[in-house]
């Protein structure tokens, strides 16, 4: 299943009232590093299929859920349980660090 | 020959490793670049690129690597988008002359990646660049992404309307404040000497802007802020008159910590004064590190820096080395092309004399 997309208006509907855990990617079209990171979230979206949502939120089209979770920084990967953000993982990362992080929260 | 094996796997792909992989692939070698998760190098983190000939105009960063990699990937490289992981390398080292041995199709050389997959080859090349070096203070590590951050064409636009401080003294700390400007209320270039070593093109640029203003003999010690950044620990080395050295408006000054919007933490001894500083932002330009720690049993000084021997072999026999992982001293986009070409064509040689 290929990431979806989550907006201002159904962050709370799609992320934080959603009975799975969520992984949110924040992004923009003009960071490079975000380009090289979507596809590794496309690959964790298809790995983890029926545990783990998957998203992205872009910065410029949603500004206030990003302001909202103090993001600062992109490419931000988010890891939300239970309407919390349970992790948070800045910058580009190799997949092992990815999949460490979202294992923690599912086994949690 | 088994699909997996090559003549050489680069791992980086940076100019370094893109303009290696296209002279391999050129000299009708199989060539693997593994790139990297986050491929292009430090480029990729730029903006107008000016100082790379041929582009009388500049060129975007990431365009400019685009390109080499298109280039690569046309003269026949194949470039794997995945992470070096470790490699096994047979205990021999330098002089080759007495160990040099004849092998026929033979890998020398097994990496591992994130794919979880064994790739082999004759011959290595490593031209995994160089990191963002950090300022290693009180406060930093945890507030990266919280106000601290090494790449302002990323995350300037976070910055909008806010004050924000640079920390160095070269091209690239220049660079960021200049692009800081475009959304940050003031942009705060701090250097711990009172002279910049920036070439005369990028200094003046920084001088005319407006919005850019120097603070000189300082340094960032600690930085505060409950979540993110909200201040800075700042040690600066006063003037004669007790003043901290500042440049703004096209012309040097000296300034009080209060009239740099700061106060005093300790009172000043005429000397040093320590102070803090309300700022949003942290940027830091201080330079970079070199990707060695993953190969070991390659040789690096002290710094981390690979150490070369005849031109671009490193200790251990059949691994070669290009770009800002070996060169402690230029540092630049074209040398670091350069070292790459100069890497594949010892590479090349090596493979031809053990092929004979």
């Amino acid at each position: 299943m290929a990431a979806l997309h989550f907006s201002d208006a159904d962050f709370k509907e799609q992320v934080l009232e959603s009975k799975e855990p969520v992984l949110v990617d924040f992004w923009a079209s003009w960071c490079e590093p975000c380009k090289m990171v979507g596809p590794v979230v496309e690959e964790l979206s298809e790995e983890y299929k029926g545990k783990l949502k998957v998203g992205k939120v872009n910065v410029d089209e949603n500004p206030e859920v990003p302001s909202q979770y103090g993001v600062m920084s992109i490419p931000t990967i988010m890891v939300f349980k239970n309407g919390e953000p349970q992790k948070t993982i800045v910058g580009a990362q190799p997949k092992d660090e990815f999949k460490k992080q979202i294992d923690e929260v599912l086994n949690s | 020959m088994e699909e997996n094996l090559y003549d050489v796997i680069i791992i980086g792909s940076g100019p370094a490793g893109l303009t290696a992989g296209m002279y391999m692939a050129r000299g009708a070698r199989k060539t693997l670049i593994v790139g990297g998760r986050v491929w292009g190098g430090q480029l990729m983190l730029t903006t107008l690129v000016e100082n790379f000939p041929g582009f009388p105009d500049g060129i975007m960063g990431p365009d400019l690597m685009r390109g080499m990699r298109k280039q690569a990937e046309n003269q026949g490289a194949q470039i794997l988008d995945i992470n070096f992981k470790n490699a096994d390398f047979p205990h021999s080292s330098l002089p080759a002359s007495a160990q040099a041995q004849s092998f026929s199709g033979q890998a020398r050389f097994a990496i591992t990646a994130d794919d979880d997959k064994v790739y082999k080859a004759k011959a290595l090349l490593i031209a995994t660049g160089a990191n963002t070096k950090w300022l290693d203070v009180p406060g930093e590590k945890e507030r990266i992404g919280r106000g601290v951050s090494s790449c302002a064409p990323c995350d300037a636009a976070f910055y909008r309307n806010k004050n924000v401080i640079v920390v160095g003294g070269g091209d690239s700390a220049m660079e960021e404040a200049l692009v800081l400007t475009k959304f940050a209320a003031h942009v705060y270039i701090m250097h711990r000497r009172d002279s910049l070593k920036a070439s005369a093109a990028m200094i003046q640029r920084a001088y005319a802007n407006e919005k850019i203003s120097f603070i000189f003999n300082s340094a960032i010690s600690q930085i505060q802020g409950t979540q993110k950044v909200e201040s800075v620990i700042i040690e600066s080395q006063l003037t004669p008159s007790k003043k901290i050295k500042t440049r703004a408006a096209q012309s040097d000054n000296e300034q009080t910590v209060e009239e740099l919007g700061g106060k005093l933490n300790s009172q000043d001894d005429g000397v040093q004064a320590v102070w803090e500083m309300p700022i949003d932002g942290v940027f830091v330009a201080i330079g970079h590190m070199p990707n060695s720690e993953v190969f070991k049993g390659i040789e690096v000084d002290s710094q981390g820096f690979i150490k070369v021997f005849n031109h671009t072999q490193t200790n251990i026999e059949g691994v070669f080395v290009g770009g800002d992982v070996h060169d402690n001293e230029y540092k630049q986009a074209i040398t670091a092309a350069g070292f790459g070409c100069m890497a594949a064509l010892d590479t090349e040689k090596w493979l031809q004399m053990h092929e004979k």
